[in-house]
């Protein structure tokens, strides 16, 4: 036994630091619900993590396949609880395809308007969390000071302010309102008197115009800020590869550099919404980056989201502009019972969060057979693991924070 | 390049034990794959020149099985389940949808799950795909790194999306329905 002891690399191969494990979540706030993360810690430096999911599971793919296409629909947003606009439009347009049904053009400016809205509010949020994942409480009171304004205005539009259930098979499920009482935040935010009665599209713009000018203001506070640079740059580094190969879509994939947005790129009866407006689409990396930043790290991802509100502004502006002219209703009128057909089809339609798909097997009754809702953060989370080897305990919120993710969706 | 073309290049690399149906009636249109060969097919579709699906959008698995007699009147297919790849290739811009199918429980002896090959060593997403269609689905992905359930708790019982999983009375102490 002495003998052993004696040898000096033995002794010095002792002394190591014992790895620990720590629990992280499910109630950790910024793991952005029910997420847990289990870390393989060796003092700071993590070694390991395994993200658990399922805390949140409510057989969401079950319960469809006992309920006809547009009562499911309530189910989808719960799902992306920040974007349930996005998630409607998705499975709605799902359907859609699989009908063969081709809705109004005053449906699709319709859509395009309010999902792009719904994508300005779900952006916020993730920029508001993210200060706050990084410890600045800031931008996260302007964000939902924003954000309020969105949903005062989407109450107006549907009556409900975070699950809307407002787009529906066949289009939407009432047209835009005409003339609201302006939302209270807006008013004293634009000096407005409270009881002002405007247009909801006229309100909408007076919104766009103020929120234009409050963008630069986060960049300065989040974006353009050295802290937030030293706690986002060159850190979570996800190669274009990786990002391809581990099935990463939306602003994680485009922070990687990949050219890919389905409002562009996807399939026809999707892409028909967006013909004959004008949006460009960010992708790293990008010229009017700070020095330290490498292409896909946690700096991009966040930066596409950030540009990616200005373009949806863009959008809401030009559906504004044709929303008078376009034609035909804002519904084709589509029955509760309506009996799929004997076939399947898969749509992924480009939710804020990333491709969300919607899989409908039909089999001649109102009910599917199956329904599948293919999560964008089910698999954007899934690189969790590889990007935090290595970093420290307290770069793990800024690496999960900058992929965006809702637990809703990803547990269904 | 259409599915068609697509299954005619499959069929000269493979034979026709290996590469199976072609539907193009479907709204997408699919082939189906025997499920021995899947990865062989798997890797060719990625590495191809030709085809390049590089993305794996979404892997799940359908049980059909009509317990309905209603409307086991109208269903017009043998109880089997399927696993569906809906791929994408980035490059080409195209899409496929491949489809393998499998008998509900393996030699027909109820409570042992069928197999089939994983593909997670082609697309690495596939890796949780497969685990969250084993969890509900009940299918066997032979070769996983890491087959565990994903959504329900390890010590769960049944396959949730299986068509004839009855829900359990208790669980842990908790009551059911």
């Amino acid at each position: 036994m002495s003998t052993q002891i004696e040898d000096p690399r033995i002794i010095e191969f002792d002394v190591r630091t014992d790895e620990m494990l720590i629990n992280m979540g499910p109630q950790h706030p910024s793991t952005h619900g029910v997420l847990r993360l289990l870390l393989r810690t060796d003092g700071e430096i993590v070694n390991e993590v395994t993200p658990h999911i399922g805390y949140l599971h409510r057989c969401a793919e079950k319960i469809g396949e006992n309920l006809s296409a547009p009562q499911w629909v309530p189910y989808t947003d719960r799902m992306d609880y920040l974007a349930a606009m996005n998630m409607n439009l998705g499975w709605a347009l799902a359907v859609e395809k699989l009908l063969k049904m081709e809705v109004p053009e005053k449906a699709m400016t319709v859509r395009v308007i309010i999902g792009e809205l719904g994508r300005i509010a779900s952006h916020l949020v993730g920029m508001g969390a993210y200060g706050l994942d990084l410890g600045s409480f800031s931008p996260f009171l302007y964000a939902f000071r924003e954000r309020e304004i969105i949903l005062d205005l989407f109450e107006e539009v549907c009556g409900a302010r975070l699950t809307y259930s407002y787009f529906t098979i066949g289009g939407a499920t009432h047209d835009l309102p005409d003339k609201i009482q302006i939302p209270p935040g807006l008013a004293s935010l634009t000096g407005r008197k409270p009881d002002t009665v405007m247009s909801w599209m006229d309100t909408v713009i007076v919104f766009l115009d103020w929120l234009e000018e409050r963008i630069k203001e986060y960049h300065i506070l989040l974006t353009r800020n050295s802290i937030f640079i030293k706690r986002t740059a060159a850190l979570g580094v996800l190669s274009r590869e990786m990002a391809i190969d581990s099935g990463c879509t939306g602003p994680v994939l485009r922070g990687s550099g990949v050219d890919h947005d389905l409002r562009r790129d996807g399939e026809s009866i999707y892409t028909r919404m967006y013909e004959g407006y004008e949006f460009d689409i960010p992708v790293a990396p990008f010229a009017d980056a700070p020095s330290e930043v490498v292409l896909g790290d946690n700096w991009c991802r966040f930066y596409v989201r950030m540009l990616e509100v200005v373009q949806a502004i863009r959008l809401v502006r030009q559906g504004i502009e044709k929303y008078p002219t376009a034609e035909g209703t804002h519904r084709v009128p589509h029955k509760l019972t309506a009996k799929l057909p004997v076939d399947e089809c898969y749509l992924e339609t480009e939710a804020p969060r990333g491709q969300m798909g919607f899989y409908v097997v039909g089999t001649g009754n109102a009910e599917p057979l199956r329904v599948r809702a293919k999560s964008s953060c089910f698999c954007n989370l899934s690189i969790t693991g590889p990007l935090s080897v290595g970093c420290m305990i307290a770069d793990i919120p800024a690496i999960v924070g900058s992929l965006d993710i809702v637990m809703g969706e990803i547990d269904r | 390049m259409n599915t068609k073309e697509i299954h005619g290049l499959l069929l000269n690399q493979f034979d026709d034990k290996r590469i199976l149906e072609l539907n193009t009636e479907a709204t997408d249109p699919w082939i189906e794959v025997s499920a021995d060969s899947i990865l062989e097919v798997a890797r060719f579709v990625k590495t191809d020149e030709r085809l390049q699906f590089d993305h794996l959008n979404d892997l799940c698995g359908v049980d059909y099985l009509e317990l309905d007699p209603k409307k086991a009147k109208k269903f017009d297919h043998d109880p089997h389940l399927e696993v569906v790849y809906h791929l994408y290739s980035y490059s080409l811009k195209h899409y496929l949808v491949l489809k393998v199918k499998l008998p509900r429980w393996k030699n027909d002896e109820e409570g042992k799950l069928p197999e089939v090959d994983s593909v997670s060593s082609i697309w690495a997403i596939a890796d949780w795909h497969e685990r969250e269609t084993y969890d509900l689905m009940g299918i066997h992905f032979s070769n996983h790194p890491n087959l565990r359930r994903i959504l329900c708790p390890e010590d769960w019982v049944g396959h949730g999306l299986r068509k004839d999983y009855s829900f359990p009375d208790e669980y842990h102490g908790i009551r059911g329905c």
